[in-house]
């Protein structure tokens, strides 16, 4: 138990290690991700699909390459053996690819996508497929048709979304490391509400070869983990040009392990962002994020004011050119060519009709809400007015963004205005759902990068609360240097990471000798550990 | 700008292809008028003289050689398909017999 204890909660960087000295095995160090999915996920739900089988077989293949030397152990990439969960929206070879939605149940994709190929080439053991909104539409998981995600820190709050089921799974020890997606803050937001790190590289950074598109103006694939080296690591595998995304960026990626090495920002120029803070944000998120200013001030980095006046147009420019994109992506679940098809109770059997009977069935209300406003803002005569005035707005963005980059290196908000809510709470408010996002959203529309760490509990409510840094297009460099200096000074102000402070999830075990999987002691604790 | 009603997101469900009940369009409108209202400030934010973007970070010329890359075989292609018949997707009738 301690042993595994010990395994689950070390970082990718410190597992890569282990397994590069031969102090462990990929197949332990899986086989207790895997105990560890078994022990908690009945409560905390981040999983779809539990990759077992094919896992153990390439931690299995890892080790045998390790033990029998020479040239193919030394050519094992670092991450060779350290386990990977991946967001159910990103399609997989050997298992199920949902999107979170009915209209998907059981599809199984014909090709990998481009991350998922490189996830194989680096030999990282795939733990199964995370939860999400359905689609990617939503703050919360709430719109997944399989049921919620549930925060670690307190299983009654949202894990974020859309990507919280591999927020959760990252701060619940079910993985150290995930893949995520964000179009409007679906790695950043989940990210801050479950005390973990998430990037948004720089729109092109990564393919997009095999995600399923939302915007796919917006969309951009992503690390989540716990520490901000990590993310740094896996952006390394998964980044740089790809043929197969006629989007992906040609440039050669930097070194951003090394970035996130120099260990101080002495003389960088790092802007709050007016729009981004004050009214409208939670007292403890606000004070959270001051404190994280005065670190880096007396780190040696000067704090100056940017204002992005266009910001305040962001939200409701996403909400027009989203659902817009959305719409049509979505137009190719037909009941054709693959996922669902539900035949119309009665009246003539024509396509027109299984395909209003099969997206009926097949679509949450979320879903349908976007692919009607979007529908709606496309349509003649609201074209110009809608989806036209919305893309003018991403021009006034870019042009804030260039204004503030040319005072600052860095700039900085929180990455949510408030810390986790209830489940359920805003379910029936849509409005109140988007607001969640109005402080990442601007990223996607200018196609910068972004990266949001955990900067502490609220004292309100004793939930974790984001930091977002955020940087110039295809600097995503600067994210990590920034971020792994701030994520150093805030860890030791607090004794250690912050996920030392979550609840343990599973009983107290009186005896060490007992695996974690046998989970029937945590599963009858309703709601973990204390504080 | 226009409201939305009832009768527009009806038209909009038909041209999305999604059946919808009386009850949902009823709420669907009400939904969607409260999101179309708070969207609004969009179309004065900018005036004649910007430009729009499409895309965050334009490229252009993105081609690649002309030879024939990765292809699925029918089966693959296939695989996911509700229904096929001979190596092809089995549709119903695209158009009312009646």
């Amino acid at each position: 138990m301690t042993e595994n204890n010990e395994l689950i909660r070390s970082s990718a960087a410190t597992l890569a290690g282990k397994l590069a000295a031969r102090e462990v095995t990929a197949v332990e160090v899986t086989q207790a991700h895997l105990d560890r999915i078994a022990a908690v996920d009945g409560k905390v739900h981040a999983f779809l699909h539990v990759n077992t089988d094919e896992a153990l077989a390439v931690a299995a293949e890892v080790d045998a390459i390790r033990a029998a030397g020479g040239a193919a152990a030394e050519e094992l990439h670092a991450l060779a053996g350290v386990p990977i969960a991946v967001k159910d929206l990103i399609v997989t070879v050997g298992q199920p690819t949902t999107a979170g939605s009915k209209i998907l149940e059981g599809w199984h994709s014909p090709y990998d996508a481009t991350v998922v190929q490189r996830l194989r080439a680096a030999k990282m053991p795939i733990l199964g497929k995370t939860n999400l909104d359905e689609f990617a539409m939503g703050s919360s998981t709430e719109h997944s048709a399989y049921g919620p995600t549930h925060n670690p820190w307190d299983l009654d709050r949202i894990p974020g979304g859309s990507g919280g089921g591999s927020a959760a799974a990252v701060a619940a020890f079910e993985a150290p490391l995930a893949l995520g997606t964000d179009t409007g803050g679906s790695i950043r937001q989940p990210g801050a509400v479950t005390g973990t790190v998430g990037v948004k590289p720089t729109y092109g950074g990564v393919s997009r070869y095999g995600a399923i598109a939302m915007a796919s103006s917006l969309d951009q694939i992503g690390p989540v983990s716990r520490t901000v080296l990590d993310s740094a690591l896996l952006h390394q595998v998964i980044g740089g040009h790809d043929p197969f995304d006629s989007t992906s960026l040609p440039d050669p990626l930097e070194d951003l392990v090394a970035a996130a090495s120099i260990g101080n920002v002495r003389g960088m120029k790092i802007g709050i962002i007016k729009e981004l803070h004050g009214e409208g944000y939670q007292a403890g998120v606000e004070n959270r994020f001051n404190e994280s200013l005065e670190l880096l001030k007396e780190a040696g980095a000067e704090i100056v004011e940017v204002s992005c006046p266009n910001f305040k147009y962001a939200l409701g420019a996403y909400y027009l050119i989203m659902p817009s994109e959305a719409s049509s992506n979505l137009a190719k679940f037909d009941g054709v060519r693959f996922g669902l098809r539900v035949l119309p109770e009665d009246g003539p059997m024509t396509i027109e009709r299984v395909m209003g009977a099969t997206r009926a069935a097949g679509f949450g209300d979320e879903v349908k809400r976007r692919i009607i406003l979007g529908t709606y803002a496309l349509s003649a005569g609201y074209y110009d007015a809608y989806y036209g005035s919305a893309q003018k707005v991403r021009t006034l963005i870019q042009r804030d963004f260039d204004a503030a980059f040319a005072k600052a290196d860095v700039l900085i908000s929180p990455t949510a205005p408030t810390t986790a809510f209830k489940l359920g709470e805003k379910l029936n408010d849509p409005l109140a759902m988007y607001l969640n996002d109005v402080a990442t959203i601007p990223a996607n529309m200018a196609g910068v990068p972004g990266l949001s760490l955990p900067g502490g509990l609220a004292d309100e409510d004793g939930l974790p609360v984001g930091v977002q840094l955020l940087a110039p297009a295809r600097q995503d460099a600067r994210l990590y240097r920034v971020g792994a200096v701030l994520e150093s000074l805030l860890e030791a102000q607090w004794g250690g990471p912050l996920l030392d402070k979550a609840p343990s999830l599973t009983a107290p075990s009186l005896n060490d000798s007992s695996s974690a999987a046998t989970s029937a002691a945590g599963a009858a604790l309703s709601h973990g550990g204390s504080h | 700008m226009a409201a939305i009603n009832r009768d527009d997101v009806a038209h909009l469900a038909r041209l999305a292809h999604i059946e919808m009940s009386a009850e949902e369009l009823d709420r669907m409108a009400g939904e969607l008028a409260v999101i179309v209202d708070s969207v609004k400030s969009v179309s004065e934010a900018a005036g004649d003289d910007v430009p729009a973007t499409s895309h965050p970070i334009p490229l252009t010329n993105v081609f690649r050689e002309d030879v024939v890359g990765h292809t699925f075989t029918a089966e693959q292609a296939l695989s996911g398909a509700p229904d096929a018949y001979e190596g092809r997707f089995k549709v119903p009738a695209i158009l009312d017999e009646g």
